[in-house]
């Protein structure tokens, strides 16, 4: 491998971290980890620290103690060792030095993959832990700089990417008028109220990858789906907040997709192939605003696509030929199950599926999601470090004969792309969608 | 000698069964008041049959993927903990204990099997022991409450087996015996030794999140 995992002693500064240091006191510290320990948090957080009894079997769940050649200090129960266990014991009181390391390991050492849930025997959820201490580091001000930076953009502007609001109807209509290149006829219907599908996708596709905005129109069009995407705020499903502890920002950006929804009068949402939103929207932003399940049902686009193929809405011309290989992302895997469907798809797209191990619930994470990857350069090589196990899992596939790798997840993908690259595995990364838009029939034009 | 074996077995007993069921019970109480006043959501994710599936593939010998990672420790820890509960309940001496005291008793074990188990919970602990010193992962997360915890759990089998078969100083090694099983009882619903009433609630909402929202395997 091009990088070994080896070289992590020097230190890394992070503006946003370093900002919030400066300003604390001990006092103001204790005061905050007491109204979150004490005050936010309940039954979970003492029942998970009450009942660990610190066997240490959730270790090889973790993909960066797995990277660091089981360095203990990855393991995930160590991660809750260095940051809330001296929380408590310490009723609070610890020192600045100690919150910006605390905010280093919950922000940059672990994705809240929750993989390490599957390998407890006592199934706690480390995550969860790792999100009470990104929520008293948000408080205390000290959340990283760049996914701060995106907290902001969502705050602001309703986006993870500062799209503002003339832009994003702009972007749509350039897209149509592009793929109307293609199809004439093609619309991408903006503000159609009624129509059974609102498409929502992450602030990323209207900045830099506005082409599967075009993918996904062709898809609907040739398919034929009654859909809509709305001109105003609340397009975005992304939601980065969530992974700050800003629980506040996270609610409010949730309220706004759903009501956007509503307003449109749509029976499902479904989205583009991103992880964290499913996550955020499925699971998290849900049960924030009071629902059980979300108020409007959330269709990812493996489940979306899945649909479009069993019905026959579209249909493959020619499957697509070079070998591929499936990444299963743990947002929507371990967060949604949808691995079986994500296979099915593969097959019925692809002449050949390599399997890499370990697969489905139990792949190694991509180490960009959890808002890793969000925290920007100063911890890009870090990222790139603590995940050699997952070169080493591509490479095993590769080996095998995959060339390409479907990942259908943002993060992911750009995460295994930095991987790919610092490791030099020459593997070409695509979306589901990629390939659908390769192989589909479609009108001749 | 006997003024000391009354108290140990009469009012000390008294005091460590209602300590260990009460405290069992309050801590129960006061986890589900917790839940109600503050995350009151769990119940409703909830699921009997997710929560039995997970439930039950961990408590199989290798029914996980965690568990077959670590054959060793796997088959070692569910001898511990079968042994520590069997050994105990089903040992003749405290079953005649029992009935002499309440007039009815139950089936025991052959005083050979439960000699044999009373060993295995002491390997147990020592490969416990061991397992914490020589590996890493598990070293870094020790604290000294963690072999305070290990010797209290051992301490009513050693004390046991010693008193048995009659080595040494057999009266004190049976008082000592009662006494450090009492601190056991009372240890466990006021420690980490807790997680023989929490971890299958854990598990269970682990495994109901699991089934019922995330619609994935959690083993």
């Amino acid at each position: 491998m091009a990088q070994p995992a080896k070289s992590e002693a020097k230190q890394i500064v992070d503006n946003g971290i370093e900002k919030g240091a400066a300003g604390l006191t001990e006092d103001r510290i204790q005061a905050v980890i007491n109204r979150v320990i004490k005050g936010e948090s309940g039954a979970r957080l003492k029942v998970y620290v009450d009942t660990c009894v610190h066997c240490g079997l959730c270790s090889e769940a973790c993909h960066y103690y797995l990277s660091h050649d089981k360095d203990p200090r990855y393991s995930p129960v160590a991660k809750v060792k260095q940051t809330l266990w001296e929380m408590i014991r310490r009723k609070g009181r610890v020192s600045v030095d100690f919150m910006r390391r605390a905010a280093e390991i919950v922000h940059t050492e672990c994705n809240l993959c929750k993989r390490c849930a599957m390998y407890c025997p006592f199934g706690i959820d480390i995550a969860y832990l790792m999100m009470v201490v990104r929520r008293i580091v948000h408080l205390l001000g000290m959340t990283p700089q760049y996914i701060q930076d995106t907290a902001h953009s969502h705050a602001a502007v309703s986006n993870q990417m500062w799209v503002k609001p003339d832009e994003w109807p702009d972007t749509l209509q350039w897209q149509e008028e592009e793929a109307r290149g293609e199809i004439p006829t093609l619309r991408i219907p903006l503000e159609k109220e009624g129509a059974d599908i609102m498409y929502s996708v992450i602030g990323p596709e209207p900045k830099f990858q506005a082409q599967l905005i075009y993918q996904a129109a062709v898809i609907m069009d040739v398919a034929g789906v009654n859909w809509t995407m709305p001109a105003t705020a609340g397009w975005d499903n992304s939601d980065m907040a969530m992974f700050t502890g800003d629980n506040e920002v996270m609610g409010r950006i949730k309220r706004e997709h759903y009501e956007t929804a509503a307003r449109l009068r749509v029976r499902r949402i479904v989205m583009g192939e991103c992880g964290h939103a499913f996550r955020s929207v499925y699971d998290v932003g849900n049960r924030w605003l009071g629902w059980r399940i979300p108020p409007i049902p959330i269709i990812h686009a493996i489940e979306f696509y899945h649909e479009l193929l069993t019905a026959g809405k579209i249909r493959v011309a020619k499957k697509f030929k070079t070998p591929v290989t499936i990444h299963d992302p743990c947002n929507v895997v371990r967060g949604g199950g949808l691995h079986r469907m994500a296979r099915d798809l593969a097959h019925a797209l692809c002449e050949e599926v390599v399997e890499m191990y370990p697969n489905c619930e139990h792949n190694y994470c991509c180490c960009a999601g959890g808002g890793v990857i969000n925290c920007g350069p100063p911890w890009k090589n870090k990222r790139i470090e603590g995940n050699r196990v997952k070169a080493d899992q591509l490479a095993d596939a590769k080996i095998r004969g995959a060339k390409v790798l479907i990942a259908p997840c943002h993060n992911c993908h750009s995460g295994l792309e930095d991987i790919n690259h610092a490791y030099e595995l020459g593997l070409d990364i695509k979306f589901f969608g990629d390939i659908i838009y390769e192989v589909m029939e479609k009108p001749e034009a | 000698m006997h003024a000391i074996y009354g108290w140990v077995t009469g009012p000390l007993t008294w005091i460590a069964f209602l300590l260990f069921f009460g405290g069992l019970l309050y801590r129960l109480v006061q986890l589900l008041i917790l839940v109600r006043r503050k995350e009151p959501f769990i119940f409703s994710y909830m699921s009997l049959k997710y929560s039995l599936r997970s439930i039950l593939h961990w408590i199989l010998p290798f029914g996980t993927v965690n568990w077959r990672l670590h054959p060793v420790m796997t088959i070692v820890t569910f001898a511990f903990h079968i042994c520590l509960l069997v050994a105990p309940v089903f040992l003749m001496a405290h079953a005649i204990l029992f009935e002499e005291a309440w007039g009815f008793g139950w089936p025991s074990l052959p005083d050979v099997a439960a000699d044999w188990m009373t060993l295995i919970v002491i390997a147990g602990a020592v490969f416990f022991l061991v397992r914490r010193i020589v590996r890493p992962e598990v070293r870094f997360v020790t604290s000294t409450s963690d072999y305070v915890l290990l010797a209290v759990v051992a301490a009513p089998f050693v004390t046991g087996f010693i008193a048995y078969h009659q080595l040494f100083a057999y009266r004190w090694m049976l008082v000592a015996h009662i006494v450090s099983g009492q601190v056991m009882l009372v240890a466990i619903p006021f420690t980490r030794l807790v997680h023989m009433l929490f971890a299958p609630l854990t598990r269970a909402y682990t495994g109901s999140e699991f089934g019922g929202v995330r619609h994935a395997v959690d083993w």
